[in-house]
């Protein structure tokens, strides 16, 4: 008997084994007008007023449009749901929403959809990350308390909805440029839908864009289709498009150049160089709202001293950003001379050589100048970066010998990775740095304040380095107050000067953003945030 | 036999404990995973404060442990940061994986000990020797260029296949990867069961069913093989565990969304939850698997018994 025992053991996990193999299921029918694209998987709850990366942020592009929308092309904010926004004191604000606008689920977008959607948003009981976009709206203190106390309030006091397409906006301070703000992502409406049934609607989020979502396999495979009641103007011109998950953007290409996948809008760096080969004339690399800058930590008191910024400017000539870009990013990259980015153009405030002499390459002034300044603290200078991503090394590597060659002294500089990007954050936040760290910054919306406010502003939320100035701070206020535009970016240009002149953080270099599409696709383009504009895309 | 299983199973329970207590602790120590929530960019106190009170990540690292534990064994493994239940992810992750090791198990049973056996029967002959030089480069050669080299001439020269799974991630979609997987393990099973073979082939109880007048066959396959596949079987019980967590480079190789994935995930946004989650059930695995070898033992070899 006992040889049957041992048997059944066998036999059992022999069935357990092929039981496993008899799920899954068939795979997705091809539509012809429709493309894929490869996709990261979402940090967090795909929410409008929780979403902070790429990722969601293509997603909720697709399925959401707000009052205010930024030119795919020129970045420029366009009413969108809007039909007016009026202003007479820059700090209230009338909004009127646009007839005809519905959700996909056939509900009207009102004043109303907006209203609740922003106050959800502020709410710190919602946890939603992008609640300081709020923090401007009178009351957001009462709502979202900075010290984690209870909330003594569950709606902004400065929103009211004064009729069925209209509302009010009352800020905390004058914000000339708050209404162009209101194309990002976190200021979308929602229905009623999100509120009523909110696990149901995260498992198949539902909006007023060109896009519907048909299925979301999370972490795999999002398909969105073709909206055909979207009322807007920019309807989409393909069928849809299935997002796919790629955990490496090796296999995302290989899949490109095997005819697998439509559209890569994330070139792996080892494949930049035989890229133009492999995809002729479709590679797209356009420049998008990112800059990336060495930030210092102004809190230790060896950057912060009378001199430090004469260290500070000495580093940046003593980096060869030309041949830096050239060689590593392969042109993906280009130097950059100010502290905003090319795509907000010479009206919105960008000025190419705002930075001068100090963001050349002079090798011999930048050993003068450190000497000066009284060398580098310690005879050494170490630079942080978060390994995981990205692949900071080589470029961080790169600055670094650039540093020593210009300095004559091997050991000048050299790059101190940090695990996860986690943990670079938290040390940013415990403020354990010693030297200049990697930072980057990915506009929110096209404007010179975005570029300047959250990085500079004294206890701004991206001040990483902690870096503060009266001045800085006065000009800001000042051009927030600007009902003039024009004046408004002067202003912000002047105050962009204070950041050149104490040097509180390196320029290095504006990043592009970069696509290959296979050739079934044509009028393939990416926006200012790198994201391709999928609704203009056509198949076949 | 029956109190045999139930000493191993409950030796099982300090190996489970420490486990998920270094992990748990290795994961904790690699600093604060809220913050790389928010971007390049502090995220604001309260809502951090907040998200910290919600997943627990306030309080001290054994009341964090001891409250995991508690949760665990209620069948709840806590929420991932993107808002989806562990066990949700598993519920996605694990079926995937499963069916990829499988593919590469029963690759390695059936091509391993078939051509241990065709070598082991011929020693010395050209096609051992050519299926020996074989192994040996596949055993050198880093799984990682295996899986690239045939993605690349299958997927995108030759064109029989797709580079990648699709998120349905089917059985047929899965033999490369799973032969890729499974390479380096089948070169040893190759091995092993070649030198088993032949050093039983001398043995008496052989020659005796040779004597007998028993076919060549029946000798082989009853008498031989039964007794060469004691190494085989623990290697491959063991292999089981090594292959679902191993899995790592050729799920992202093939972008297969399966355990590994999701802990490469969980490991590089520090999700604590995620992660020792999925190293706890792979644990369970590894001890299940490696119980089941043993008592496959008494099965293949009759003299084995376990009191």
């Amino acid at each position: 008997m006992r040889t049957a025992t041992h048997a059944t053991w066998a036999a059992c996990a022999v069935a357990a084994a092929l039981a496993a193999t008899a799920c899954g299921g068939g795979g997705g029918g091809g539509d012809k007008a429709v493309l894929t694209s490869s996709w990261g998987d979402p940090q967090n709850p795909l929410e409008p007023a929780d979403t902070n990366e790429v990722q969601g942020g293509k997603v909720l592009d697709m399925i959401f449009r707000g009052l205010k929308r930024y030119d795919p092309e020129t970045g420029e904010a366009k009413n969108m749901l809007a039909e007016r926004i009026e202003t007479r004191d820059s700090r209230n604000f009338t909004v009127t929403v646009r007839d005809g606008w519905t959700f996909s689920n056939g509900e009207k977008v009102t004043a109303r959809s907006f209203v609740d959607a922003w106050n959800y948003g502020a709410s710190l009981r919602n946890n939603q990350k992008n609640a300081y976009f709020f923090a401007y709206i009178d009351g957001y203190d009462k709502v979202h308390p900075e010290d984690g106390s209870k909330q003594s309030a569950d709606t902004l006091s400065g929103l009211k909805v004064t009729g069925e397409r209209t509302f009010t906006i009352r800020l905390g301070q004058t914000f000339s440029t708050f209404p162009d703000t209101l194309g990002y992502p976190a200021f979308a409406p929602l229905p009623r839908a999100f509120f009523d049934d909110h696990d149901a609607w995260l498992r198949k989020p539902v909006g007023n864009g060109p896009y519907t979502i048909r299925s979301y396999a999370k972490g795999a495979l999002m398909g969105l289709r073709k909206r055909d009641d979207y009322p807007g103007a920019d309807k989409a011109r393909n069928g849809g498009v299935d997002l796919i998950v790629y955990t490496d953007n090796n296999t995302a290409y290989t899949d490109l150049m095997s005819g697998n996948l439509d559209l890569v809008d994330d070139i792996p760096a080892a494949q930049l160089k035989n890229v133009r080969t492999d995809l002729p004339g479709r590679y797209l690399n356009e420049p998008a709202g990112i800059l990336q800058t060495l930030a210092f930590p102004h809190y230790d008191k060896d950057w912060s001293g009378s001199g430090s910024e004469k260290v500070r400017t000495g580093l940046s000539m003593a980096i060869d950003r030309e041949q830096i870009t050239k060689t590593i990013f392969r042109k993906t990259r280009t130097p950059a001379t100010d502290w905003t980015s090319p795509v907000l153009g010479a009206d919105g405030g960008y000025r190419a050589g705002l930075c001068g002499d100090a963001c050349e390459y002079h090798p011999k002034e930048a050993k003068k100048l450190i000497e000066e300044g009284g060398g580098l603290p310690g005879g050494q200078v170490k630079i942080t970066y978060n390994a995981d991503t990205g692949s900071h090394k080589e470029w961080v590597d790169a600055v670094c010998n650039s540093v020593n060659n210009a300095l004559d002294d091997d050991r000048a500089c050299v790059g101190n990775p940090v695990g996860t990007f986690a943990d670079f954050r938290s040390r940013i936040g415990d403020r354990k740095m010693s030297g200049p760290f990697r930072a980057g910054w990915q506009m929110d919306y096209p404007l010179i304040q975005n570029f300047l406010q959250p990085l500079y502003y004294t206890n701004a939320s991206s001040n990483d380095g902690k870096w503060s100035s009266e001045e800085f701070d006065a000009l800001v206020d000042r051009a927030n107050g600007e009902t003039d535009t024009a004046t408004a970016v002067g202003l912000f240009q002047q105050a962009e000067a204070v950041v050149r002149d104490d040097m509180a953080a390196i320029p290095l270099w504006y990043q592009n953003g970069s696509a290959g599409y296979s050739d079934r696709l044509s009028n393939v383009r990416l926006n200012p945030f790198s994201v391709p504009v999928y609704d203009q895309i056509t198949v076949g | 036999m029956g109190r045999y299983v139930i000493r191993r199973l409950l030796q099982m329970i300090p190996v489970f404990i420490g486990a998920t207590l270094l992990i748990f602790l290795m994961v904790n120590v690699m600093g604060d995973p809220v913050a790389g929530l928010c971007g390049e960019r502090q995220c604001d106190p309260a809502t951090a404060a907040q998200l910290k009170r919600e997943f627990g990540l306030d309080k001290p690292v054994w009341r964090q442990y001891l409250t995991y534990m508690g949760n665990v064994f209620t069948g709840d493994f806590g929420t991932a940061f993107n808002g989806q239940k562990v066990t949700e992810l598993m519920g996605t992750a694990f079926p995937v994986t499963i069916r990829l090791t499988v593919v590469a198990i029963v690759l390695e049973i059936v091509l391993g000990i078939a051509l241990g056996v065709l070598t082991g029967l011929r020693r010395g002959r050209p096609v051992d020797t050519g299926v020996l030089l074989l192994t040996l480069v596949v055993i050198s050669v880093p799984t990682f260029v295996t899986g690239l080299l045939l993605q690349l001439l299958l997927g995108v020269e030759w064109g029989w296949i797709k580079p990648s799974v699709s998120a349905y991630a089917t059985v047929d979609e899965l033999i490369v990867p799973g032969l890729v997987l499974a390479s380096v393990s089948l070169a040893y099973v190759t091995r092993l069961t070649r030198t088993s073979l032949a050093e039983n082939r001398r043995a008496d109880y052989v020659r005796t069913a040779i004597a007998k007048g028993l076919p060549r066959r029946r000798v082989v396959v009853r008498h031989l093989l039964r007794n060469s596949l004691i190494p085989v079987v623990t290697f491959i019980g063991t292999d089981v565990g090594a292959l679902m967590g191993g899995a790592i480079v050729t799920e992202r190789i093939f972008n297969i969304h399966g355990v590994g994935y999701q802990l490469y995930q969980g490991i590089l946004r520090q999700n604590t939850q995620t992660v020792v989650g999925f190293v706890t059930v792979l644990v369970l695995v590894f001890l299940a698997a490696n119980l089941l070898v043993d008592l496959l033992y008494a099965v293949l070899d009759p003299r084995i018994r376990y009191a």
